[in-house]
């Protein structure tokens, strides 16, 4: 028998996530897309990631085969034009036509443009695919001054999109008296404004646009209230449109003011037709979110495939970050007194403003407001989700508990009824999440991705996904032994100890003696990192070169499109005119692009495998060695100019971390580490922030440890007070070799002490009191490491079998990698763009 | 697999790098040619790695899942089956792979694709 056949129209999010979960239950049914758009469904939540380097491809929802492999078949740039009920057959522009048993709509939106006098003119955008991101960027090249008609939340990802495109200035209009109208109150409104305003962005609201002005291109806007504006560009991103014209035109009943009328199971009222997404009406009401879409294909497939399940509308709550602001809604955000008690909490210096609705009895939390700051909002949303009795002093909640170090956000989850929803896109529970960890099947959260789909949407909730993951592994008292992969039944501190015993210096031997099969790509970079550590030889000795990771491996770091970058060491970031002059030279002899980094040194990109060698004999003659800017290893040591030029240093600070950047050079450590000194407590160096950080007082230094910057920010803890220059050290020694020894693999210093037992207690009483009885064999050893360092890259030149790896073709060893692609900017080369299919 | 005819001359078995990969130069084509010395095999790909495009597999680890040998990009630590060129990073991209022969110490590339 002949399988029925299911046409879709339309190739966007919710459309692909239908196909998506069919598939996914059943592989009968000829399943035909019809796209309008030429690309691949993409991710339109994150589309202004596309002006932040994403390319069309990094967003796209599939592969290129997926379809394909689904036994999809998929027609992009071919829209629909017709439809016969009667014939039950849908029409293609060029006429062809194709016979649908069950018809679904997933036609999207489009934008909603006013009808404005002056719409037409040249410079007039709408924010909706790919393709008008490629309009509004090609045409934000001549322009300096741009509006956005729309406070809403596109409007505001539109107004991002133009300050990240570089417009000088950059404007919202809203017809409405406040921002993002739908979402947030009129307090909240007022601090989105003024810190969007300190973003540089002129808000106007109250504005009612009632014509563009310009001679066939736009150049200004005029209001009711009589006042103008001067834009060269104008987004419009005032709300969205349906797409239901096909379906009205065939007889299909429609809303009043747009979209396709369904019912809970999203059934049109002919029975052989569904609309879901933002197509769709349900109970008069459009849902302009990715989750509600994302379930009424769930519905659908389900149904289709004699499940049952019922669409019943659907939580409206949001979260996000715009242009680096906080601001979420949830529950009735709307409610006011007197049906319910409000809390609200303001602080306009930092511009965080929350609102939660509490009922008149208290015990329960309603809805509210986060502006500024929304970390506490996945526990608010499962709060008031899942019916949670509120604590006897509900602020807290938004206030978060004073006083105690205990972090929030454990309790709360623990808490938590197995039916929350954690993941409202993919609609998962904690329930779903806790069991996946439960039994065996994920621990790690990429695991837990795949299998669950948790997180795999927006993305706000993974830290909650990450939370439960923990709480469950450690509920089940599971000890999670870190071995380090098949290859080896180890954690990485017994195999630290296992090399020493055994004195074993090749990963080869290293292998043979301890582990088992060939070894892969995790433990052949740790085990090398080890013996590194250990025994301090030129790493691409003996056969180890490759169990390096590429960037140990050729002495460098491996780059976008696979040239190199070089970076010489500039201890604390002291340099002279010559050496400079040296740099800069080199720099444009080979051709290289230079940028000043953010630890005190240059950085010189561009620089192919073959020509590294070359580039590093000319540093090397200069005096420069290599800066390990591709290890795991001491980074660089930051300093302030200090007491030798300051009129507030204390003590000469640049000459300190000198002798620190020199004394700990090259040594491998489990993941980098890098370390400041400041001349006074102004702390221009930053030290606070690193691994180890040391600030001149009045008496001497004080010793900071397991600070960190990147993606979780971390200020480093004080360890001693005070301290003379020589015992400074030897508590950094100390405490370095404790960390070497014992930290997981990849694991920050910051991330080492968040897991250690004690905390900053303990690492003080084992550093300061040695509480250990290692500190003098620690002394021991970081001494012969300092000892035996050596500038690997003036080991590598002088080594003709090492430089000769230094070539990319075997059978053509002058020949560069032709496929390296540089283009030009601002003056400088850069690498060409990822290459799309 | 299909019949070789067009075997091409890489290079010396010295100059390859043992348990590691070399880039050869096939025309404008870019092969990897791998010395799994530790199980005494010989394996060539693509050099190309199909994530983001990048002429780096030569580069990249290589190394043992259960026992399939496969190699890992240096780029996003992407690993592909050095016998069938599967991705076993779960994405669906293959590359393709290549016969070896060594005769009187010269190593020899099948320069039609296995696969």
């Amino acid at each position: 028998m002949k399988e029925p056949q299911i046409i879709v129209i339309g190739n966007g999010m919710v459309g692909y996530k239908f196909c998506e979960k069919l598939r996914s239950k059943t592989s009968s049914f000829n399943l035909i897309v019809f796209g309008e758009e030429p690309r691949r469904a993409y991710d339109r939540v994150h589309l202004s990631e596309y002006f932040n380097g994403k390319t069309a491809d990094d967003l796209s929802l599939s592969t290129e085969n997926w379809y394909q492999e689904q036994n999809i078949t998929l027609f992009l740039n071919n829209p629909i034009v017709k439809i016969d009920r009667e014939l039950q057959k849908v029409y293609t522009a060029i006429g062809l036509d194709y016979h649908y048993d069950i018809l679904v709509f997933a036609t999207g939106s489009g934008a909603f443009v006013p009808n404005i006098p002056g719409i037409e003119k040249e410079g007039v955008f709408v924010y909706r695919t790919i393709e008008d991101l490629d309009l509004i960027s090609g045409y934000a090249k001549k322009a300096k001054t741009a509006s956005v008609i729309g406070g809403g939340l596109l409007g505001l990802e539109a107004a991002k999109a133009l300050i990240d495109l570089g417009i000088e200035r950059t404007s919202i209009i809203e017809f409405a008296p406040r921002l993002m109208p739908r979402q947030i109150d009129t307090a909240g409104s007022d601090m989105l404004k003024s810190k969007l305003a300190d973003l540089g962005l002129q808000i106007h609201l109250n504005k009612n646009t009632t014509s563009i002005e310009g001679d066939g291109r736009i150049t200004a806007l005029k209001f009711s209230d009589d006042t103008a504006l001067d834009v060269d560009m104008l987004v419009i991103s005032a709300g969205i449109k349906p797409r239901d014209e096909l379906a009205k035109a065939c007889g299909i009943e429609v809303g009043p003011r747009g979209g396709i009328v369904v019912d809970q199971k999203m059934q049109t009222n002919d029975p052989a037709i569904f609309a879901i997404g933002e197509c769709a009406l349900y109970d008069g009401m459009i849902y302009g979110l990715i989750a509600p879409g994302y379930e009424m294909a769930e519905v659908l497939a389900t149904n289709l495939c004699e499940g049952d399940k019922t669409f019943t509308g659907f939580d409206m709550s949001t979260k996000l970050k715009l242009i680096g602001i906080d601001v979420a809604s949830f529950g009735d955000n709307f409610i006011t007194e007197p049906d319910c008690r409000t809390i609200i909490f303001e602080n306009k210096h930092k511009g965080v403003y929350k609102r939660i609705n509490v009922s008149n009895d208290g015990q329960y939390l309603l809805g509210g407001i986060l502006i500024g700051d929304a970390t506490a909002y996945n526990l608010l949303l499962q709060t008031s989700n899942n019916r949670i009795v509120l604590p006897e002093n509900p602020e807290e909640l938004i206030l978060g508990a004073r006083g105690g170090s205990e972090p929030a956000g454990g309790a709360g989850i623990t808490g938590l009824p197995d039916g929350a929803l954690i993941c409202s896109c993919e609609g998962v529970s904690k329930g779903d999440i806790c069991s996946a960890v439960a039994d065996g099947s994920c621990e790690n959260i990429d695991d837990l991705k795949k299998c669950t789909k948790a997180g795999t949407g927006c993305g706000g909730c993974l830290p909650m996904v990450k939370d439960l993951m923990t709480y469950t592994l450690k509920s089940q008292g599971k000890y999670i032994k870190n071995v380090i992969c098949e290859h080896f039944n180890y954690s990485r501190q017994e195999l630290f100890d296992l090399i020493h015993i055994h004195e074993l210096k090749s990963y080869d031997e290293v292998l043979d003696a301890l582990g088992k099969n060939d070894g892969c790509e995790v433990c052949k970079p740790l085990v090398s990192s080890l013996l590194a550590s250990l025994w301090n030889e030129m790493i691409l000795k003996k056969g180890n070169d490759v169990a390096q990771d590429s960037n140990d491996r050729f002495l460098a770091n491996i780059q976008k499109g696979g040239s190199y970058s070089v970076v010489p060491r500039v201890p604390g970031g002291e340099i002279t005119p010559d050496k400079l002059i040296v740099i800069g030279e080199v720099a444009k002899k080979y051709n290289l692009y230079t940028k000043i980094t953010g630890g005190q040194r240059i950085d010189l990109f561009g620089a192919h495998l073959n020509d590294l060698p070359i580039i590093w004999e000319e540093l090397i003659a200069a005096g420069f060695e290599s800066g390990h800017a591709y290890g795991k290893g001491l980074r660089t040591v930051k300093s302030c100019v200090g007491s030798t030029w300051c009129r507030f240093g204390l003590h000469d600070s640049v000459s300190f971390a000198i002798r620190i950047e020199e004394r700990y050079r090259g040594i491998r450590a489990p993941h980098k580490f890098k370390s400041a000194v400041s001349g006074c407590i102004r702390e221009c160096a930053e030290a606070q922030s690193k691994d180890f950080g040391i600030i001149a007082t009045e008496k001497g230094w004080n010793l900071y440890v397991c600070g960190n910057g990147g993606s979780k920010p971390q200020h480093a803890l004080l360890l001693a007070t005070d301290l003379d220059s020589e015992t400074c050290i030897k508590y950094i020694d100390r405490f370095l070799m404790f960390y070497i020894r014992t930290a997981d693999p990849l694991t920050r210093t910051a991330t080492w002490l968040n897991k250690m037992e004690g905390g900053i207690d303990y690492l003080r009483n084992v550093i300061i009191n040695d509480s250990l009885g290692m500190a003098a064999q620690w002394e021991n050893e970081i001494e012969n490491l300092i000892a035996s360092y050596k500038c690997e890259w003036k080991e590598a030149v002088e080594n003709p079998a090492i430089r000769k790896r230094f070539s990319h073709f075997v059978n053509a060893p002058e020949d560069k990698d032709p496929t390296i692609e540089f283009v030009e900017m601002r003056g400088q080369k850069r690498t060409a763009e990822w290459k799309t299919v | 697999m299909t019949e070789q005819s067009n075997w091409l001359a890489a290079c010396r078995v010295e100059d390859a790098i043992e348990n590691g990969g070399v880039c050869v130069k096939h025309g404008e084509d870019q092969i990897a040619l791998f010395y799994f010395t530790r199980r005494n095999e010989w394996y060539a790909t693509q050099n190309e790695c199909p994530h983001k495009k990048q002429m780096a597999l030569s580069r990249g680890m290589i190394g043992s899942t259960t026992d399939e040998p496969k190699v890992a990009c240096p780029f996003h630590k992407k690993t592909f089956s050095l016998s069938t060129g599967e991705c076993l990073s779960g994405d669906e991209c293959a590359i393709k792979t290549y016969p070896v022969k060594i005769e009187n110490g010269t190593v020899y590339i099948g320069t039609t694709p296995k696969s």
